[in-house]
């Protein structure tokens, strides 16, 4: 079981633990060994053993946790916060459901550990409305822990969304959380100086906080080995789209895609791998030259695209990939939360254009305008959060993969 | 039909509970909703009154999120997912069945009132794609087909 850490005990229902049940799988055995440590001894575990964030940024989980204050050090009254980050919205992404829904104790166990390593009073779990099973079984593990006494002096609560993409984007998220429309806030001052209320506040992804527990049973030395990179850990990756048994599928980090795309049964379709995407929907493109490359933050940045969440989409040969784009382009300009132009007014316009080309109505002029849009929106700090750029990611890389698929398009329209 | 008693004393709890009465208006159009599957014009009035914030930030808010219902919807809601991983696995085949079948088109609701269709952000179902969540309880449904359709419409959901 310590080679899968994260999964191995989940049932293959999906049916939760009760805390009995937790309990005799060694449940809650990683929160007492915290309760003997002081914060900083766990953040520097944390840091010895490579954690990064799981929620598509891939920062170092330790060193985000120093930035926050030690109790009674930050000017004014009010609790600090810990805020676990269970939007999970990214196209392609599906494992936090599924960490939510099964093993939600091991999520209680993570936000009780890093509570205490980042002073924080409160932990909130936000989880998307349309997870309410995942939900239910946060508040059910909630409920037994605070009976059993194992919350000590930690209060925690479910968050349920109410929807929207961008509530993911952790300043989005606090928005949300003090009832606002959830519109991102501008960094600096981060979450950890000023967050929730203008509270210290850290913001973790519900894998991020699931691993923590392991980090401590296992020491950081085990938990770095289980890695074959430099980049601590297993990852729960994804592998949907074109394949023939999509899934999840616990593995070393810096497992290749070619493994991936092998337990998944293999590519579907026509059997031949055209092109994949390696960490969810707002990752570029990469073909099969890249089967090899092991899949972790660090390779994957090196080689031009982004990690992101580790959940591959797989296209065959059959899939178009012009009408796969325009999908995802329709969906980020839906849930662009509006605040900034070249996001709220761009993105409709990509769409639509796509649309045309998947349609074989594509115009060279138009060809010319996405490319434009793709070079001129894509670089940090032309929008105001990382939506935007997110989405151009695709759009770029995929406009140059496919180039032979949107000339024919255009063919077809020039044709008509 | 005004708000009942006990669903305002909720809504003035969730002002104390969620530090303040701006925190609390999408709990209270949680709430709303909860109790009568929608939120009307007037019962959001009667909430941003009971909560003293202006109406019009209680609909700045609803308009929003996406799964707060600003019309009434059927007794079971089909959130129908139009990701990308759902895309390439037939998403459109089960979307226009299913539009065939209930004859309505996505954010309407059949005239019988008893489903709303609607189409939303990637459902974290990709590994059963094409995916729905449906009802009051979000059950996730998948791998859909338009075969399967009818049979999912006849188990009452
Ligand atoms: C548009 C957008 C949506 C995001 N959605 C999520 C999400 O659903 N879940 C998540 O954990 N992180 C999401 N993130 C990343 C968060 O902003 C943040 O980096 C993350 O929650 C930090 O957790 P980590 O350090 O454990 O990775 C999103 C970012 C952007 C820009
Ligand atoms: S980039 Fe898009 S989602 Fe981000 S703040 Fe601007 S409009 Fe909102």
């Amino acid at each position: 079981m310590t080679d899968l850490p994260l999964t191995g005990r989940a049932r293959p229902d999906r049916r939760p633990h009760t805390l009995a049940e937790w309990r005799a799988e060694g449940g809650y055995e990683a929160v007492e060994r915290a309760r003997n440590m002081a914060p900083t001894e766990i953040i520097d575990m944390v840091e010895a053993a490579h954690l990064n964030g799981r929620g598509g940024a891939g920062f170092p989980a330790g060193r985000k946790w120093r930035f926050m204050p030690e109790r009674g050090t930050s000017p004014g009254e009010g609790p600090s916060y810990l805020i676990v980050n269970g939007d999970e919205m990214e196209p392609g992404a599906f494992k936090d459901r599924f960490l939510l829904e099964a093993l939600p104790h091991q999520v209680i166990e993570g936000a009780i550990i890093t509570a205490r390593a980042t002073h924080a009073d409160e932990a909130i779990v936000l989880i998307r409305d349309e997870y309410r099973p995942g939900i239910a079984a946060v508040e059910r593990a909630i409920h037994e822990a605070r009976d059993a006494g194992l919350l000590g002096d930690l209060a925690i609560r479910v968050h349920p969304s109410a929807g929207r993409y961008i509530v993911g984007e952790e300043t989005a998220l606090i928005t949300a959380l003090e009832g606002h429309r959830a519109v991102p806030r501008k960094r600096p001052p981060f979450p950890a100086q000023s967050g929730l209320w203008g509270r210290p506040t850290t913001v973790n992804n519900v894998e991020t906080i699931s691993l923590v527990p392991h980090i401590l049973s296992l020491g950081p030395q085990r938990f770095r080995a289980l890695s074959r990179t430099e980049e601590g850990g297993t990852k729960l990756y994804g592998v949907s789209g074109r394949v023939q048994r999509p899934g999840l599928f616990e593995a070393p980090m810096g497992t290749t895609a070619r493994e991936l795309i092998e337990r998944a049964g293999g590519v579907s379709g026509d059997g031949r791998l055209r092109a994949f995407q390696p960490g969810g929907g707002a990752s570029g493109f990469f073909g099969p030259d890249r089967l090899d490359l092991p899949l972790d933050f660090g390779h994957v940045a090196k080689a031009g695209s982004m990690f992101g969440t580790g959940m591959l989409i797989v296209l065959d040969g059959t899939a178009c990939p012009v009408g796969f784009l325009a999908r995802h382009m329709r969906f980020y300009a839906r849930e662009s939360c509006g605040w900034c132009t070249p996001c709220r007014e761009g993105l409709p316009l990509v769409a639509k254009i796509l649309d045309r080309f998947a349609a074989g109505q594509g115009r060279r002029a138009d060809l010319e305008l996405l490319q434009m849009t793709a070079a001129e929106a894509a670089p940090r700090g032309r929008s105001f959060c990382d939506l935007m750029g997110g989405a151009m990611a695709p759009l770029a890389s995929g406009l140059s993969m496919f180039a032979a698929e949107f000339e024919a398009r255009l063919a077809e329209g020039e044709r008509a | 039909m005004s708000l009942s008693p006990d669903l305002l004393a909720r809504i003035r709890a969730a002002s104390d509970e969620h530090g303040g009465p701006r925190a609390a208006m999408l709990e209270a159009l949680k709430l709303i909703q909860h109790e009568h599957g929608w939120v009307s014009d007037a019962h959001l009035a009667e909430a941003a009154a009971t909560l003293g914030v202006h109406r019009a930030e209680m609909e700045a808010l609803a308009s929003f999120y996406s799964l707060i219902f600003r019309h009434p919807v059927g007794k079971t809601v089909i959130l129908l997912c139009d990701g990308a991983s759902c895309w390439l696995n037939g998403a459109e085949e089960v979307r226009e069945e299913l539009k065939r079948r209930l004859g309505i088109g996505f954010g309407e609701t059949t005239r019988d009132g008893r489903y709303t269709l609607l189409n939303v952000a990637c459902l974290g179902g990709c590994d059963r794609a094409p995916a729905a969540v449906v009802g009051r309880d979000r059950r996730l449904v998948g791998p859909l087909s338009p075969a399967g359709v009818a049979a999912l419409l006849e188990d009452g959901l």
